[in-house]
């Protein structure tokens, strides 16, 4: 079997095998899998409302993937991309309510603003990891717990007092009139554009300039780049900040699309941890990740209809995708399986 | 208020809020001590918290006073079935320890709303009737200004707390498991090479870990929110792993960070009826534990060294 059929399948086998353990446990409880996933399905699917609030989930996935995958192919792992990602709402939402300027400048000013304050809370670790050889994974689980208070405490401030930032003004909106009006007033937004332009981005980067040969060389091998002339240290840097960038303008979809404001968070918003997800299912890859946040997406935005079609409570979504992560993570023996089947075929010939 | 009597009303709610940290941190120092990181143990605390809440609502009519403590075991059982999935990912299928630790958050969180749901159709328990108590401790705390400090109106999972970090030192430091267990996790292969069993060692150590966050989680639950919801476990977990770090891989250390952060936070909760500190906004509260954890990585207060094969799969053979 060829490597690359194998990297395709261990994915596909991932998600049926999490599918599949899914339904066992909807039977386990006393549920009916088939009504369970027919009501996930028509989550997804049923009418333009539910398609478009799809399309509107998996927009800040995408970011959040990007966001992750990005780190990953530099060697870093960014857990941190929640943080990122609330800093970066926080920062989009400010700027979308504090500010009169015309739409032109506005929109860009707000995405502009997200994106710099998810790299700048991604410079830390990565400043520290260059310089003090810390450990970017500590550093950033710590970030996101900083990240929420320091977020809902602003929120105060900004909103003096309340719980909410006010609505951003309509000039910073990534909203259409013209989306909302074929698909029947969903909260669907000019977000899934920008998230399919950060896709081709990140491919840009990566196999298309310089900068981003030089952080995939110090992913495979810090040693040989330094020794090849490379900077290290400013390309483990330039790798978190890009990546935070990607994880603010995650947070920005919310703040300009799908809220257009930011409450006080009682609990990470998940986008982040998901994120890890949807980069592993994509292999980090650009348009990899773009698969993996439609999948998981599309699952989450389903499994909102799941208790009042079929009674089964939503989080049967949330087991099946970590059960996905264990599965892609654990990728392992599924490839010895598969070796194993591989070689008795050619036997039989 | 006197400075003193500052002192009588922070300590004890301090060593209260420290108490589920510490069993915690403790898991965490005997799983990355063998080579395993596990980011998991807020998964493992959320399911801990659940299963005992859940088990003290059914069974608290018929046992008691002692529901609470059947409460803990059964969290204990729980989370070491539940950390089982982390060891058979990261050490018997060589998964990425910490992707499967993120994994295990999410299927913790996931599986324990989940159930609570099933069974109570709504997304938070009630809240439940038996709690643990407080109790004076005879003689110790007859003595003066110490005593009404540290044991009047003690809980019982504090004292359980210090006992079980005491004793993680002794194992640790001074048993033939614990030096197997820190070779394991020091130089996976020279264990191996001297007939120590890394796998079985591995799979012992997540498992205690998956013993103490259960606990952990259990004691948060019966003794500090007093039902489940989904929110009732946020950040805990990681903040034990602050703690482990903190108290540099030690479980004195990890006890040490441990009281510190249950400090923290026993500040940030009945901080605002005291003088001088109800000035301070809770956020510096709130965020001292990481920031804190952040600077012990970065160096500044001193040097903190990870185990050397934590993270790393062991595979046999393998140079």
């Amino acid at each position: 079997m060829s490597k690359r059929l194998v990297n395709i399948l261990v994915p596909l086998i991932s998600i049926i095998l999490g599918l599949i353990i899914g339904a066992i446990v909807m039977a386990v409880s006393g549920f009916n899998p088939i009504d369970g996933y027919i009501a996930l399905w028509n989550g997804i699917f049923m009418d333009t409302y539910t398609m478009g609030e799809t399309v509107r989930q998996i927009t800040p996935y995408v970011f959040s993937g990007l966001a992750v995958a990005f780190a990953f192919r530099t060697g870093l792992f960014n857990i941190g991309v929640e943080g990122q990602l609330i800093m970066g709402w926080l920062a989009a939402a400010w700027v979308g309510q504090a500010f009169d300027l015309p739409a032109i400048i506005h929109l860009p000013l707000a995405l502009l603003a997200a994106a710099l304050a998810g790299a700048l809370w991604a410079f830390i670790p990565g400043l520290l990891k260059a310089k003090l050889q810390v450990h970017e994974v500590i550093v950033t689980i710590m970030l996101n717990y900083t990240a929420l208070h320091v977020a809902n405490a602003l929120i105060e401030v900004i909103a003096d007092g309340g719980e909410r930032t006010e609505r951003i003004h309509e000039t910073a909106s990534l909203r259409s009139q013209f989306f909302e009006s074929i698909t029947d007033y969903s909260r669907l937004h000019w977000g899934f554009l920008l998230a399919l332009i950060a896709v081709v981005i990140m491919w840009f980067i990566l196999e298309k300039t310089t900068l981003g040969y030089e952080l995939k060389s110090v992913g495979f091998n810090k040693n040989a780049s330094q020794y090849a002339g490379m900077n290290v240290n400013k390309n483990i840097i330039l790798a978190m900040v890009i990546s935070g960038a990607f994880a603010g303008l995650g947070g920005a979809m919310e703040a300009l699309g799908t809220f257009e404001n930011m409450s006080k968070l009682h609990a990470m918003t998940g986008i982040g941890f998901d994120g890890i997800a949807v980069a592993l299912l994509g292999a980090n890859q650009p348009f990899g990740v773009l698969l993996g946040a439609i999948l998981f997406g599309s699952l989450k935005n389903g499994g909102l209809n799941m208790p009042s079609e079929a009674g089964v409570p939503t989080e049967i979504v949330s087991i099946v995708i970590a059960l996905i992560i264990f599965f892609v993570a654990s990728g392992y023996i599924i490839r010895v399986a598969l070796e194993r089947f591989g070689k008795k075929r050619k036997e039989e010939k | 208020m006197s400075f003193l009597e500052v002192l009588y009303f922070i300590i004890p709610s301090a060593i209260f809020y420290a108490a589920p940290l510490i069993l915690t941190a403790i898991g965490g120092v005997f799983t990355e001590r063998s080579g395993v990181v596990n980011i998991g143990l807020e998964g493992i605390m959320v399911v801990g918290a659940a299963s005992s809440i859940i088990f003290n609502l059914f069974f608290a009519d018929q046992l008691g006073n002692s529901t609470p403590w059947v409460g803990l075991v059964v969290a204990m059982v729980v989370g070491i079935i539940f950390s089982l999935i982390l060891a058979v990912a990261a050490v018997s299928l060589r998964a990425d320890q910490t992707v499967s630790g993120v994994a295990l958050n999410l299927l913790g969180l996931a599986v324990a709303v989940f159930t609570v749901k099933m069974i109570y159709d709504k997304g938070q328990t009630d809240s439940i009737t038996e709690r643990f108590s407080r109790f004076d401790i005879p003689l110790l705390s007859d003595i003066p200004v110490i005593g009404k400090m540290f044991f009047v109106d003690v809980y019982a999972t504090s004292i359980l707390a210090f006992a079980v970090a005491i004793i993680a030192w002794f194992v640790i430091y001074k048993s033939p498991f614990g030096l197997r267990l820190r070779a394991v996790g020091e130089h996976p292969m020279a264990a191996d090479t001297m007939g120590v069993n890394v796998t079985k060692m591995r799979y012992v150590a997540v498992m205690i870990s998956g013993a103490l966050g259960g606990i952990g989680g259990a004691i948060y639950a019966q003794a500090i929110a007093g039902n489940f919801g989904a929110s009732t476990i946020s950040g805990q977990g990681f903040m034990a792993i602050a703690a482990m770090i903190f108290g540099k891989w030690h479980p004195l250390g990890a006890l040490g960070a441990a009281l510190f952060f249950g400090f923290a936070q026993a500040l940030s909760v009945v901080g605002g009826s005291i003088p001088y500190i109800q000035d301070i906004p809770d956020v510096y509260l709130h965020i001292l534990p990481y920031v804190l954890t952040i600077l012990a990585l970065a160096g500044f207060i001193g040097k903190a060294h990870a185990p050397k094969a934590s993270g790393v799969p062991y595979i046999k053979g393998k140079r």
